[in-house]
Formats: structure tokens, sequence, C-alpha cells
């Protein structure tokens, strides 16, 4: 039995961001298995020290790219938690909207664009536009749908231009919601093809327990603010974040780390589920079940699909959120507010996990401390921990070093890292 | 591949990115209308973000991203020399964007704030002109997908393209928003360049100039309006420094 293995991934391809694979295996003993992120550090929480907090989600949007609504939104929250401000009930659900349409964009982008070609063999989804046609058209439609209802709601899907302390500066044309709901409803029969292919896919077998953190449900599948749970039990204010993410520096990675109750914490599509099931639309827990998704499910591959289950949540929920906004006046979309000194913190369920905000204001409205944990940044050690079991798995079935990269590679997808947003 | 009779080469083309929020690139894939029409004029060798294809025989290398570190000098010098055609993407490869903020704190300090005790390497934001030549730079905090598409349509058909001359202002009149100056915002668009479309103040956010200057601009009496209306230069100087495109119109001035 071959029992000497070398693995060196350099940048891993189909993620957002820099991050490297380092697995040895010696006469069959697991010598070393590690996660590295070696992206840039940006330090965006220094910048932050000393702006303006009318700029600072103006600022943290520029973190990411894929999910600069969900920051631009915990940056809203944070600062109107600090000046104890309550936005307007429309504006409210303008924000939920336009974060909807960018989990869209963002699930979809990952499950067709760089997940799928690890299910197709091919590097990625170019050959599949020559052997695939239909499925490429089709991931396309349901790509643009998301970004035009982000484009409609927050101004554009990448760094949003209608948000404002207080709610919006702008709200869409009630004709325009009407597009996006004719849209949502256009692009069933795709979602639907979307759940047959999935279904078809092979996910690998692997397990190894975890804890998944998320927001934690009242009355509805939890996106914006509201206490933390996590599946072993932790209940927590949202203001007591710091409690739930414990963050620590590794000196292989520019990235940090968190943890929980064990070595190691999970969030994400499969974290939220895992921890509110019971508050997806039915049609969405009717597919989860058609697809084997149960919680708590301790399979990273399922990622995939959770992310496709909340797809199909978040259709069916903005359809009916737009028929509600459809009948209400649109005209207050913003509160008004005095400056002044106070500290805020946010928590927003964003497309890869729970993100988290919170800054100190000074009497001028000038931030003296910032502090942002990034849903990926919570899911290192995560991934870390998984390789090495995985790989102890994979060696014992006796699989080829090509056959353990491409799992290694596969699950660090299946996270779907946003490492420059780890490295904020 | 023919175009109006001539045949043109399937140029071979790669994207690369360094200190970034990778939104630019984004775009791309973001023009699903004609994504596919546009990569058939296209070969693409490498592009880490959406592909395990990977090779370095490119013609031209579009680079998203500041350069912040030493690793990143060391890369985007190969890529200049694999390249006939180098390309900076979005406003942190053309100035360094939001990340040359970083450059008015100290980098120990910096590293110290966010990682306690542990050292990890970075220098001052660079753009990527500042370390490479760079054959053309296309603007924008993102870019504006219609442009970019319309920009590698001339290069490779080989026509001639320029950048609109006049600012964002224009392209916001067109627009019929409501003027942002008069709602006593500090808005750039007067002294920006368009091409764009202006979604900022039409999702009524001011423009703080992520394209830079228009080639026809008056920043003096944009300042002058601006301190009329009693913005302190403080004020003014955070918005036109933001994405830090500016500098060569308002660096003497402010």
């Amino acid at each position: 039995m071959k029992v000497n293995i070398d693995i060196n991934v350099h940048h891993v391809t189909r993620t957002e961001g820099h991050g490297n694979i380092h697995i040895k295996i010696k006469n069959g003993k697991l010598i070393k298995s590690q996660w590295e992120v070696v992206e840039t550090p940006r330090f965006f929480e220094v910048m932050l020290k000393g702006m303006s907090y009318e700029m600072a989600h103006l600022l943290t949007a520029r973190i990411c790219g894929i999910c600069s609504i969900g920051h631009a939104l915990a940056s809203l929250r944070a600062t109107e938690d600090a000046f104890d401000i309550k936005i307007p009930e429309a504006a409210g659900n303008l924000r939920l909207l336009s974060k909807h349409g960018e989990t869209l964009q963002s699930h979809f982008l990952h499950l067709f664009f760089l997940a799928a070609p690890d299910f197709f063999n091919v590097g990625s989804v170019i050959p599949l536009i020559d052997t695939n046609r239909d499925i490429v058209d089709m991931a396309l439609r349901l790509k643009k749908c998301a970004n035009d209802m982000c484009d409609i709601l927050a101004g554009r899907t990448t760094h949003p231009t209608s948000f404002c302390v207080g709610g919006m500066s702008k709200a869409p044309k009630k004709k325009a919601l009407k597009k996006i709901k004719k849209e949502l409803l256009d692009r069933a029969v795709d979602a639907q093809k979307t759940i047959d292919l999935f279904k078809s896919i092979k996910i690998p077998e692997f397990e190894r327990k975890t804890e998944f953190v998320s927001l934690k449900g009242e009355k509805n599948y939890p996106w914006i603010g509201g206490d933390l749970i996590s599946t072993d039990g932790i209940i927590k204010q949202e203001s007591c974040y710091l409690d739930m993410t414990n963050e620590y520096v590794v000196d292989f990675s520019t990235s940090k780390f968190a943890k929980l109750s064990r070595e190691s914490l999970a969030v994400g599509a499969l974290a939220r589920i895992n921890n509110n099931y019971n508050f997806l639309d039915p049609r969405a827990k009717q597919v989860a079940e058609e697809l084997n998704l149960k919680p708590v499910n301790y399979n990273p591959y399922m990622n995939n699909i959770a992310q496709l289950v909340e797809c199909v949540h978040i259709i069916n929920e903005s359809v009916k959120m737009i028929d509600e906004l459809l009948d209400k006046p649109l005209d207050n979309i913003c509160a008004k507010f005095k400056v002044t000194a106070g500290e805020g913190i946010s928590a927003v369920e964003v497309p890869r996990g729970i993100l988290y905000h919170h800054y100190q204001i000074n009497n001028s409205g000038k931030i003296t401390k910032a502090n942002c944990v990034i849903p990926t940044t919570q899911n290192n050690a995560n991934i870390h921990h998984d390789m090495s079991e995985l790989v102890k798995q994979e060696v014992k079935n006796g699989k080829s070093d090509t056959e353990i990269t491409k799992m290694a590679e596969m699950l660090v997808r299946s996270y779907d890292p946003c490492i420059s947003c780890s490295v904020h | 591949m023919e175009y109006l009779g001539i045949k043109i080469e399937k140029p071979k083309v790669a994207f690369f990115e360094f200190t970034c929020c990778e939104g630019c690139q984004l775009q791309i894939s973001n023009k699903e209308d004609t994504l596919i029409d546009l990569l058939s004029l296209v070969e693409v060798v490498n592009f880490r973000e959406i592909s395990s294809d990977q090779k370095d025989n490119y013609d031209i290398a579009f680079i998203e991203g500041a350069i912040s570190r030493q690793d990143q000098i060391d890369k985007i010098k190969k890529i200049r020399k694999n390249a006939r055609l180098l390309i900076s993407l979005g406003t942190c490869a053309c100035s360094g964007g939001v990340n040359s903020l970083i450059n008015r704190h100290c980098s120990e300090d910096a590293v110290a704030e966010v990682y306690g005790e542990y050292k990890k390497e970075t220098l001052p934001v660079k753009s990527a002109k500042e370390v490479v030549k760079i054959d053309l730079e296309i603007p924008g905090c993102p870019i504006n997908k219609d442009e970019f598409e319309n920009i590698v349509v001339h290069l490779i058909t080989g026509a001639d393209f320029s950048f609109l001359k006049y600012s964002v202002c224009v392209e916001c009149k067109q627009n019929l928003n409501h003027c942002l100056l008069d709602e006593n915002k500090i808005c750039l668009g007067p002294i920006t360049r368009a091409g764009c479309d202006a979604p900022c103040p039409g999702g009524k956010l001011a423009c703080y100039g992520c394209r830079g200057p228009a080639d026809e601009h008056n920043w003096p009496a944009l300042k002058q309006t601006l301190i009329e209306k009693g913005f302190t230069l403080e004020d003014i100087h955070e918005k036109v420094s933001f994405f830090n495109m500016l500098t060569e119109v308002t660096d003497n001035e402010s």
C-alpha cells in the first residue's frame, strides 16, 4: 500500500482570494495537513479609524466584491445601533430584498461557476459552453435575474448606491418591483432544473462533527440581526458576538481562525439550515428532503446543497415580500437622526455566513474603533480540521494523490470561501 | 474569426488579482447577456478565480488590485514580461483605490492592531503603474461592465477607443437625476470622468471620483462652491481622497 503523499496546492483555483493547501503523509501517517490563507492583509479596521460615519458603509462594502451589499448593511446597522436609530419598516424590507438578490447571485455564481466544474470534471465553466450549453444558459439566466434584482433595489450589485444611514437613499419604482417579481417567477423552471441537476450529482461522502453558528430565527428564517445560536446549544445576544467568535492568529495564515465550544466552528448556508431548518419555506424544506439534507448535517460538501435550498427559500420569500411592498407607500424610507457618541454592533447573515461589524463613534461622528468578523475567518479552522480528517479517510480508502488533491480542493470550495474578505 | 471580412487573431487573455475585493473581475461574469459572445472573441488561458486551467502564454493580461507586498511586486513583473498588453482593471490597480487609505497609518502599527504580536508582511500600497509599465487603465470601483466590453471589442478588432472626455455630471443630468450639490452633498460628479452612467448619484449617493478626473473640469470652482456651502476643507478632503483618483487635480489645491 502506497503511503507517502506530498500535496502542495499553490493558490487554490475557483475561489475568491488566495489560499494554499499543504498535505504530507509519510509511511501512512499524517504529518501535516494545512489550510493556509496567503492573501495580502488589507487593514480596513485601521482605515476606518478617524473616518466619518457616513463613509463607513462605502468603505467596508469594498471589503468584498461579491457580498458588498451584506457588508454595507452590517456596517449601516452597526452605525444605526450606535446612534440608536430605528429605520422605517419599508426601508428594512427593501434592504432585506437587496440582500436576497445578493445571496442569490452569490450562491448561483458559486454553484455553477465555482463548484459545478468539479462535478463535470472540467477546469472551468468555459468548456461547458460547448458541451452543456443549456446548463450555462440556465446559470446565466438565474444569475442575471439575481443581479437585476440587486441593481434595481441597491442601485448596483457590487458596491451598492441606494443605502444610507437611517434607511434607504432611494426606493425602487413599483414598476421595477413588479419586474423583479416577474423575473423571479419566470425563473421557476430554471430553478427546478437546477434542483434536478444537483440531484444527479454525487456529493462526496465525508462527515466531521463540528459546531454550526448562525443567527437564531424567532418567527422567520433569520438574515439581519437577532440572537446568535450554535448547534452545541449556545445562545448569545448579538452584542456578545466576541464570545461567539473567539478569533485567534496562527502563524501560517494572514486570515484569523475562530472557535467556540470545540476546536473549530462553521458558518454559512449549512449552518443556517442546521440551526433554522423549521423556518424554511415549505417548498425549500421539500427540496432539502429530496436532496437528503436534514439537520444536523455534518458533511461540509452539503453546503452546496444548502445554498441551493436557500435559493429556493429566497425566491419564494422575495416574491411574497414584493407583494407586500406593492401594497405599501414607499415614501418613508429614511429615519431622521442625531449624531451622538456611541457604540454599535451588528450581525448579518451574508452568503458565506454570519458577519459582524462593531464600531465606536465619537461626538463628531468619527469612528474611533472598528472590528469586523468575517464568515470565512470563522470557517478557516473548520476547513483546516476537516482537511486532516478527510485526508485520513481518503488514505484509508486507498485514494491517489490526484484524487486526494481534488477532494481537498472541493472541500475548500464547498465553503465558498471569500478570502479577500477574510483578510480585510 | 472574422469581423467585417477582416481576419482577426483570437488573443490569449489572462486575469490576475492583487490587493482588492475582486469585484471588477466579477463585473465581467455579471455581463450575462453577452458573456458567451465576449468569451468567443478571446481565449482565456489564465483566470484563477473561475478556472483551474492555467497557462502563462497570454497576449493580454488584465490585473485587478493594488500592490502591497513583495511577492506581488515579483508577480506583476513576471506578468509584465509575459504580456504584450498589460491592462489595469479598476480603481485599485489604477491608483491603489481605497487601499491607499492605509498609507496614512504606520504599517507596523496597523499590523500590530490587527494581528497583535504576530508579524505579517506588508508594504505601503502602490498602484500597478508605480511598479511596472501599464498600457491601458480602465478605472472604476467597480469597473463599468459595458465600458469594459466596449474597450475589449475595440482592442481586439483593432478599432480606436477613447474614454469619454466629459464629466459624470453630464451623464447624471442626462439621467434626469436631482442634483446632489443642490441637496447639500459633496458630489464630485462635476470633475469626474463619465462612462459609468452615474450609478451613485442615481441612488442619491454622491460621486467620490472613482474614475479619476474628466478632461474638462474646473476643480477650483467646485471647491469654491463647496466652501460657500459651508463644508470644511477636512470634509472635502475626505471625499476627494477616498479613491485616490483625483490627486492630480486636487493635490495643489486642498
